[in-house]
């Protein structure tokens, strides 16, 4: 009895939690907004999505309690406690919506507008109002039988549910991308992707077409690997060839095809690449927390301003080529400058001191008292664009030098020395971290003091970790100066500094990939989602903490980690069955 | 023997408390050389006087004819001191190989930009060095366990780990803090031997802190006795076993004293964790 009761008050308990979530969705205006775009055209908005996955979620997550409780094979107690969830879900939508219609809740709640209402109803006032419990259930009971799949079908169905998603956040990119690529492509595309979202046909091709993939490689994925792994040495190194290949063709080809958006969107991810494996060295490799990341590349792109800049601040009016050897050097010589006074600070102090170092150098740089040299608040302007070729001579202010050969001024060229950086730059720190200075890193950030008893410099490493990581960062920076043309103080922000150190974190902690799919995902996609940016650091807190319960170990994790916390698992494992 | 280590009036303070006083010390070359003494008698913090983990507030320190007591922990390491820790305190995340190849660090002198690029030099340091704790790793019997995690490790393999790892910045002075804990009868007779062999073998001169008696009278040359950080005793372990004021120390004062020893032993502990 006791059972039964602890059941369903934890079924209610899941519904009430999916209502109050349902219903926060709704009163900041999230469900308004998001149902402007379209998940399957005239079949669900994004706004009706995300409220139904709250409520196949609570259904889902009653479903997984109950099997917690009960243990597995108890498919009908499942199946009812997801009904159950979804359904108090559900009405408490229901008595949201009546009692929104009843009472006036916009003096207090800005979003509770009679849109809202329309779409919660599907656009029939009161008496519609019955839907939302029925469609709770359903979804609930869905959720819940998600659950009891077996595995076979539910991760095929898992991808391609995700994969449908995708598509539809990204359908206006890809119709865009699709229709300047010629007629026949243009059909294709308009079959596919409507204006705000996908079509039917294009949803279910997606969907089935990733179904069927899944399953399939569940059948025959091992079978290939093994031919694969199976081939003479000669075969798959030619096969790595031919893929290496592609890449760098889809690499080449990407800036031409995708035009200046997504260029400007794939420099900005390399640009945080690059700090990231800034930072990655010295809080990845050497476990030294720095939250005032930003300033290294603050600095980075104001010594390119400062060297290249043909406006009124312009010291010198030198080549980029010229001037981004000393942007590095420069930003390498202050890490030194913060990495001296912090040597001997750890853990939470040093976090907050190089805090503090960030802002001061956005503030000294963004004052009035250093405006003379440095732009103040009207920042550095007229940067000079990249040129292969020869420069011809400064004239005067404000008058770019000519460029006799290619000028890399659109977001498209850039992107070729972004990429390039990156990539050099990755080279860089994974010979670094394979090197006795990387082995050095990594024994001080598992134990400092036993470091040092064994012969570590710690002065010298630690300065090492700050000065590398920070001409990194100063690498960015610069080539962020000439991509925008001008700097201003007021975009080296401490959001940028936490931004990097989230992309290393659900990147993987010290994994040189891990940056790379860490900036893709944290930089990148939001980047890409523009219409729901209002929502943006929302969707990011809810991600980060997802993936911290998760998958703590980042989405590509270093192999070190990876052992480590599954062995953390083992460890668990062994200890449970020992109780 | 000259003495390889010679230690003079050397104390150690945590505030009010004197955990180390005014000892005086010496290692001759090539020895085994033991310290013992009840919980808390500051033997932990003498070595770490040594080692430079935490200076000592008075008395000098003599390593070869150098003076080691102003300077830091790696300087000292590079001179040739190297040790083990009473908690094991391996580099858990890496590998065991990776752990023996730091203890190489100060032998491997190419710079980092040459380890960019990759250059012949570092390349062939490199493999030596590889190679070289492959060796070591064989030595103190881990042969084939390289690529395992260090926390991975089952117990006793960590502690010949970390013997690896203190050998491999090939030390003349090795100071092993409680080799056998935890250890079995069996198992600490294994030890016995391997240090017998580290001495015999590789010349090394060997100082450590030990509880287990039987390990101590096996092996040391010479016993030092610490209680409440001063010398009580030094000799031959014969002469220990008979000294009147060393068995008074282990056993007379044992009820009447103890709430003391342990307050006197979390005091130095925590000046340990405040390091850590």
């Amino acid at each position: 009895m006791q059972k039964e009761n602890f059941l369903w008050w934890s079924a209610v308990k899941a519904g009430l939690l999916g209502g109050v979530i349902a219903i926060f969705i709704c009163l900041i205006g999230m469900a308004e907004v998001f149902s402007k775009r379209d998940v399957i055209e005239k079949v669900i908005t994004l706004g009706q999505f995300v409220l139904l996955a709250t409520i196949v979620g609570m259904g889902f997550i009653a479903s997984r309690r109950t099997s917690g409780i009960l243990g597995q094979n108890r498919p009908l107690h499942n199946l009812s406690s997801g009904l159950i969830a979804g359904l108090v879900t559900g009405l408490m939508l229901a008595l949201f919506v009546l009692i929104g219609l009843q009472v006036n809740l916009r003096a207090v709640f800005l979003n509770a507008t009679t849109p809202l209402y329309n779409i919660l109803t599907f656009g029939k006032g009161a008496g519609n109002i019955w839907l939302l419990p029925v469609i709770g259930a359903v979804g609930g009971l869905s959720g819940a039988a998600f659950l009891l799949l077996p595995d076979v079908y539910r991760r095929p169905l898992t991808r391609g549910l995700i994969f449908v998603i995708f598509m539809a956040f990204f359908s206006g990119l890809f119709r865009v991308v699709m229709i300047n690529q010629g007629p026949g492509m243009s059909a294709a595309a308009k079959s596919l992707f409507g204006q705000t979202g996908l079509t039917m046909g294009g949803a279910l091709l997606f969907f089935f077409g990733i179904v069927a993939l899944s399953m399939l490689w569940n059948y025959m994925g091992k079978g290939i690997q093994t031919r694969i792994s199976g081939l003479p040495k000669r075969g798959q190194i030619s096969l790595r060839v031919m893929a290496a290949i592609l890449i760098l063709y889809i690499t080449l080809m990407l800036p031409s095809v995708s035009g200046a958006f997504i260029s400007q969107v794939i420099v900005t991810v390399a640009l945080f690449i690059l700090m990231g494996l800034g930072l990655n060295i010295t809080l990845g490799f050497a476990g030294l927390l720095d939250l005032g990341f930003v300033a290294f590349y603050a600095i980075g792109a104001y010594t390119v301003g400062l060297l290249t800049s043909y406006g009124p601040f312009g010291l010198q009016h030198v080549s980029f080529w010229v001037a981004v050897p000393i942007a590095v050097l420069v930003a390498m010589m202050s890490g030194a400058v913060l990495g001296l006074p912090v040597l001997g600070v750890r853990g939470d102090y040093l976090a907050i001191a190089t805090l503090g170092f960030g802002e001061i150098v956005r503030l000294l740089a963004g004052s009035d008292f250093l405006a003379p040299y440095f732009g103040g608040p009207q920042g550095i302007i007229g940067i000079q664009k990249p040129c292969l070729g020869i420069l011809g001579p400064f004239v005067r202010v404000d008058v770019p030098r000519v460029c006799n050969g290619i000028e890399l001024g659109t977001p498209q060229t850039i992107y070729f020395v972004a990429i390039a950086s990156a990539l050099l730059i990755a080279f860089v720190a994974w010979r670094l971290r394979e090197s006795r200075l990387g082995r050095a890193w990594m024994a001080i950030r598992e134990d400092e003091d036993v470091a040092e008893a064994l012969g570590v410099n710690l002065i010298q490493t630690k300065l090492l970790a700050y000065m590398l990581g920070a001409a990194f960062a100063g690498l960015g920076g610069a080539i962020f100066a000439t991509l925008i043309g001008s700097i201003f103080a007021t975009s080296m922000q401490l959001l940028v500094s936490i931004n990097v150190v989230a992309l290393i974190v659900v990147g993987g902690m010290g994994s040189i990939p891990g940056v790379i799919v860490g900036a893709i995902a944290l930089i990148g996609l939001p980047e890409l989602l523009r219409e729901v940016s209002e929502f943006r650091f929302l969707i990011y807190g809810v991600t980060l903490i997802a993936m911290m319960l998760a998958k703590p170990e980042g989405l590509w994790p270093s192999q070190a980690t990876k052992r480590e916390l599954h062995h953390a698992d083992a460890e668990n494992v062994t200890a449970e069955t020992l109780v | 023997m000259a003495p390889i280590l010679t230690a003079q009036k050397v104390t150690k303070r945590f505030g009010g408390l004197v955990a180390v006083n005014s000892v005086d010390f010496e290692i001759p070359e090539k020895s085994i050389v033991s310290i013992i003494g009840p919980n808390g008698a500051g033997k932990t913090t003498f070595f770490n006087c040594i080692t430079g983990f935490g200076r000592c507030d008075e008395g000098e320190i003599i390593f070869q004819g150098t003076p080691i007591h102003r300077l830091r922990a790696d300087q000292i390491a590079n001179l040739g001191i190297a040790r083990t820790y009473q908690n094991i305190r391996l580099f858990a995340d890496m590998t065991a190989l990776e752990n023996i190849l730091v203890g190489q660090h100060h032998f491997l002198n190419s710079p980092w930009f040459s380890a960019v690029l990759g250059t012949p030099r570092v390349r062939k340091e490199e493999k030596n060095a590889l190679a070289e704790a492959q060796r070591l790793l064989n030595f103190v019997g881990l042969k084939g366990q390289g690529d395992m995690l260090a926390r991975n490790l089952p117990y006793g393999a960590q502690r010949r780990l970390e013997i690896a790892r203190a050998l491999a910045s090939r030390p003349q002075l090795l100071l092993l803090d409680e080799p056998s804990a935890g250890m079995n009868p069996r198992e600490s007779e294994d030890l016995t031997a391997f240090i017998r062999r580290l001495r015999d073998q590789l010349g090394i001169t060997i100082l450590l802190i030990e509880h287990h008696m039987r390990v101590v009278m096996g092996i040391s040359e010479s016993v030092t006795v610490l209680d409440y950080g001063e010398k009580i005793a030094e000799g031959t372990p014969a002469q220990i076993q008979s000294n009147p004021r060393v068995i008074e120390a282990y056993l007379g004062r044992g009820a009447a004293t103890e709430g003391m020893a342990s307050s006197h032993e979390r005091h130095t502990n925590k000046s340990k964790s405040n390091q850590g």
